[in-house]
């Protein structure tokens, strides 16, 4: 490689880690102390809320503050999905399957474990006490970059995540998308439910035929026949006697069949 | 402002979060507190992507949205199968593992 561009690359970064950061800009602090309370009371209200359906609108509240930090840690791009796919789409669903429930479907007030309302609140007090405990030690006295070189690097931020996701994280990008189609299909199987069988006429006519059974309506006494005799068969399209047309106790009275009649008919 | 105020902040939702999880009864209320421990950390790690000057935070955290959407899907499909057999929609009704 040429000295003369590596002495380059060099001096830039060098300049570039000469003006680091250390405070954030006024703008962005006076938003951060109108936002960040208002995340995490909107928050807690979520955790208290009575209403399942102002539980969600606290947490669409906490997403729009959230997309607002994005924006502020120049992350545009994160901030437009964050409200376009989290407080679009994923909130809508949240909504759509409370009303499918039901709102009123409360919460048990019923402690299944003894006392351990008690003890979650006492582990999280003691995993915030941790947790701001670890990051205060981790990171005092560190100095801080900002991400305008690397956006001006690929002429933006949607187009740097671009690249990333395309080239050095593409494996996982399709494996996330693989993810997605089997939760697709996961879900429409789990909440598909398979309509109960309603017997139209079409099958009631075939399970009548399928049985043997007579399929017109039983012919009228005396049709087709020449005597007025209640015991006279009447006969079928074919000329012969129905042999169901008669009470089977009539059946030794009456004629078998009319004479002559058949030769009329066929 | 330091940044390190960013995860503060953070941390605070992400144990928000895991408040709801263990003190709420309700499938669907549970179902929101994940998403806010998940939207926590989402904001941990876009603020690591500033502090860092880097993006690969930013498309970690992008992964995770893909994720917590796939996870949403998922769960509220098995939430509402669980509502059609029981007739209810609390975590301490679904104690067995079937009927």
């Amino acid at each position: 490689m040429n000295p003369l561009l590596l002495h380059v690359h060099h001096v830039a970064l060098v300049l570039s880690a000469a003006h680091p950061l250390t405070k954030t800009s006024t703008g962005e602090e006076v938003a951060f102390w109108i936002f960040g309370p208002l995340a995490i009371v909107c928050a807690l209200s979520l955790v208290f809320a009575k209403n399942a359906v102002h539980a969600a609108l606290f947490l669409v509240v906490v997403m729009f503050s959230l997309a607002i930090f994005y924006v502020m840690n120049q992350a545009p791009f994160l901030a437009a999905v964050e409200i376009i796919v989290y407080a679009g789409a994923i909130m809508i669903l949240f909504l759509f399957v409370l009303m499918l429930v039901g709102v009123d479907s409360s919460d048990s007030l019923v402690e299944t474990l003894r006392g351990h309302r008690a003890a979650s609140v006492v582990m999280c007090i003691g995993v915030v006490g941790l947790l701001v405990g670890g990051i205060a030690h981790a990171l005092s006295g560190t100095t801080y970059t900002t991400l305008t070189d690397a956006n001006a690097a690929h002429h933006g931020n949607v187009q740097g995540i671009a690249r990333l996701i395309f080239t050095t994280y593409v494996f996982p990008f399709e494996v996330v998308s693989a993810l997605l189609i089997v939760a697709a299909v996961g879900a429409m199987v789990l909440a598909h439910r398979e309509k109960g069988q309603k017997v139209g006429q079409r099958e009631l006519m075939k399970r009548r035929v399928a049985a043997g059974g007579r399929i017109g309506s039983l012919p009228g006494p005396g049709v087709f026949a020449r005597h007025d005799d209640a015991a006279q068969r009447a006969l079928l399209p074919d000329g012969s006697p129905d042999e169901a047309d008669v009470l089977p106790e009539m059946a030794g009275i009456a004629p078998s069949s009319n004479p002559g009649d058949g030769g009329e008919q066929a | 402002m330091s940044p390190n105020w960013y995860l503060y902040l953070s941390a605070a939702l992400f144990v928000i979060g895991a408040m709801g999880v263990l003190l709420r009864r309700n499938a669907i209320v549970v179902f929101m507190c994940i998403e806010l421990m998940l939207n926590a950390s989402n904001l941990a790690l876009v603020a690591f992507s500033r502090m860092n000057g880097k993006l690969d935070g930013q498309v970690i955290a992008f992964f995770v949205m893909v994720v917590a959407a796939a996870e949403v899907v998922v769960g509220l499909a098995i939430i509402i199968s669980i509502f059609r057999t029981r007739r209810s929609a609390s975590v301490d009704d679904a104690n067995l593992l079937k009927y």
